[in-house]
């Protein structure tokens, strides 16, 4: 437990340890804010919610989330410190999950630092608080999801540049997986089974029922397994590369 | 469990890295209060050899023993006893010394209090105190590779791995380094890497001769000499070696077969 404790601090600190923090979340906040005030036209729809926000939310995480997790492992290797974080007596597993803990936290972070704009929504009108919360939560969720495929990609390789491409087009795939684009690729030769569950991989499929105000189960469960099977998966590459 | 009295075991050790064997068939073992340096050329397959001790690397066939726990099927026994210092001693850049060092430290198991007693320690044994509230990326090259020491010795370890512990230092602090690894050697078992010839004459009690991934030679530093060729003094020397060199050239050329 401590370990886990240890490595959470060590890497959210390493956030912060150079400006790179500060930018991300000024451009984070400044982004989101502008493509719901400016894109989605917020005051001409007269209408006092978040939607406008929430919809970007995906294509922006899409793009961002692969920044904060890119360095994950691949600057540890490039620096050689991977060598000594992994022969301290610690599980591999637990480094994996507190390093991406640390990068889900500083996701929860840039996503608090958006919350004006929820306490301007409710000076403006009578929102339903409820499905606002849940969207927050279903954002930090799909973060943490696209954090958790950017590490195991980071854990291929010692390039950041290559880590943050890899994870973007992979976090691609899933935003899509609903979409014409990836499923027409599929649909000629698979069978119907196999379309109906990349369709049910789509992150904006779960996001956008949530966003609707139908905060289901199956929308958790599937964001939370996917978050475990891309950190186990980066512990079997973590593995593989030890004998490679 | 332990199944021998050796604190350092290697049983027919072999890595390929594709069509590459960087280690080939090594097995030595080595007791408390020796130090064994590993000597070779660049690429000698030195490095890839702690790695396999250290259980960062997983052998293709053969095993490693710290402390008489298998570094990969036991990891986590065989790293309690293991303090060891990786290629280019790295560090994280954007931590303070204090801070990293505590940090290993917990990472290790110490309490916050055995910790700070500890790193009392240190700090006045390899000499840190000027540096202990600076961050990794400010230091010079000596000072990192002391923060690399102080890190491999957090937990006072039985055995310790130093993959070139004195490189980059310059000569006073190459002299304290050998020093400190002489006051440890008593106590513990360690390896040295090393192509500084002199190092192995100045601190170790048995040399490693590594080429090629292959185990060349195993012996004391006085061993090692027999190897020099008789040397004709008559003939003028157009490089100045010493006769440590002159063994080492020997081993390393003519029984690799270059």
């Amino acid at each position: 437990m401590r370990a886990l404790v240890l490595i959470f601090r060590r890497e959210f600190a390493a956030y912060f340890a150079t400006p790179l923090a500060a930018v991300f979340l000024a451009v984070f906040v400044g982004v989101s804010t502008g493509m719901t005030f400016f894109v989605s036209n917020f005051f001409d729809r007269s209408q006092a919610d978040l939607s406008s926000f929430f919809t970007w939310q995906p294509w922006l995480l899409l793009v961002l989330m692969p920044a904060v997790g890119m360095r994950l492992w691949a600057e540890e290797r490039r620096l050689g410190t991977i060598e000594l974080l992994m022969t301290l007596p610690v599980q591999p597993w637990k480094i994996v999950f507190s390093k991406w803990l640390a990068a889900f936290a500083f996701a929860g972070l840039a996503l608090v630092f958006t919350m004006p704009l929820w306490i301007t929504v409710n000076w403006l009108g009578s929102p339903d608080n409820g499905v606002i919360l849940a969207s927050y939560l279903g954002a930090w969720l799909m973060a943490g999801a696209f954090l958790a495929i950017a590490s195991c990609i980071s854990a291929l390789t010692k390039n950041q540049v290559l880590a943050f491409i890899g994870a973007v087009i992979a976090g691609f795939i899933f935003v899509m997986a609903g979409f014409d684009l990836v499923l027409a690729a599929v649909r000629p030769w698979a069978p119907d089974v196999v379309v109906q569950v990349i369709a049910s991989m789509s992150f904006i499929g779960h996001f956008q029922r949530i966003t609707d105000g139908v905060f289901e189960a199956s929308a958790l469960v599937f964001f939370i397994s996917l978050i475990a099977f891309a950190l186990w998966l980066n512990v079997q590459i973590l593995d593989a590369r030890k004998a490679a | 469990m332990a199944v021998s009295q050796a604190l350092v075991e290697t049983r027919a050790l072999i890595k390929t890295f594709g069509p590459v064997r960087a280690v080939d068939g090594i097995s030595f073992t080595v007791g408390r209060g020796e130090v064994v340096g590993f000597l070779g050329p660049n690429g000698a397959g030195k490095s890839t050899t702690m790695k396999m001790i250290a259980g960062f690397l997983e052998p293709t066939s053969g095993s490693a023993y710290v402390a008489g726990f298998d570094s990969q099927r036991d990891p986590i026994s065989a790293r309690n006893h293991l303090g060891y210092l990786p290629e280019g001693a790295p560090a994280y850049p954007d931590m303070t010394v204090a801070d990293f060092l505590a940090f290993v430290a917990g990472m290790r198991g110490l309490s916050p209090a055995q910790g700070q007693r500890r790193l009392a320690e240190l700090v006045e044994s390899i000499d840190l105190a000027d540096v202990w509230n600076r961050r990794i990326e400010a230091l010079s090259k000596g000072y990192k590779r002391r923060v690399g020491i102080a890190q491999a010795l957090v937990h006072d370890p039985d055995v310790l791995v130093l993959d070139e512990p004195t490189d980059g230092l310059d000569p006073n602090q190459k002299h304290e380094m050998r020093a400190l690894i002489r006051t440890l050697a008593p106590t513990k078992a360690i390896i040295v890497s090393t192509h500084i010839l002199e190092e192995v004459e100045a601190i170790c009690t048995r040399a490693i001769v590594i080429a090629r991934g292959k185990m060349l030679a195993d012996g004391t530093p006085a061993d090692l000499l027999a190897h020099a060729p008789h040397r004709d003094e008559t003939m003028p020397q157009l490089v100045k070696t010493t006769p440590l060199e002159d063994a080492f050239r020997h081993i390393t050329l003519d029984q690799a077969g270059v």
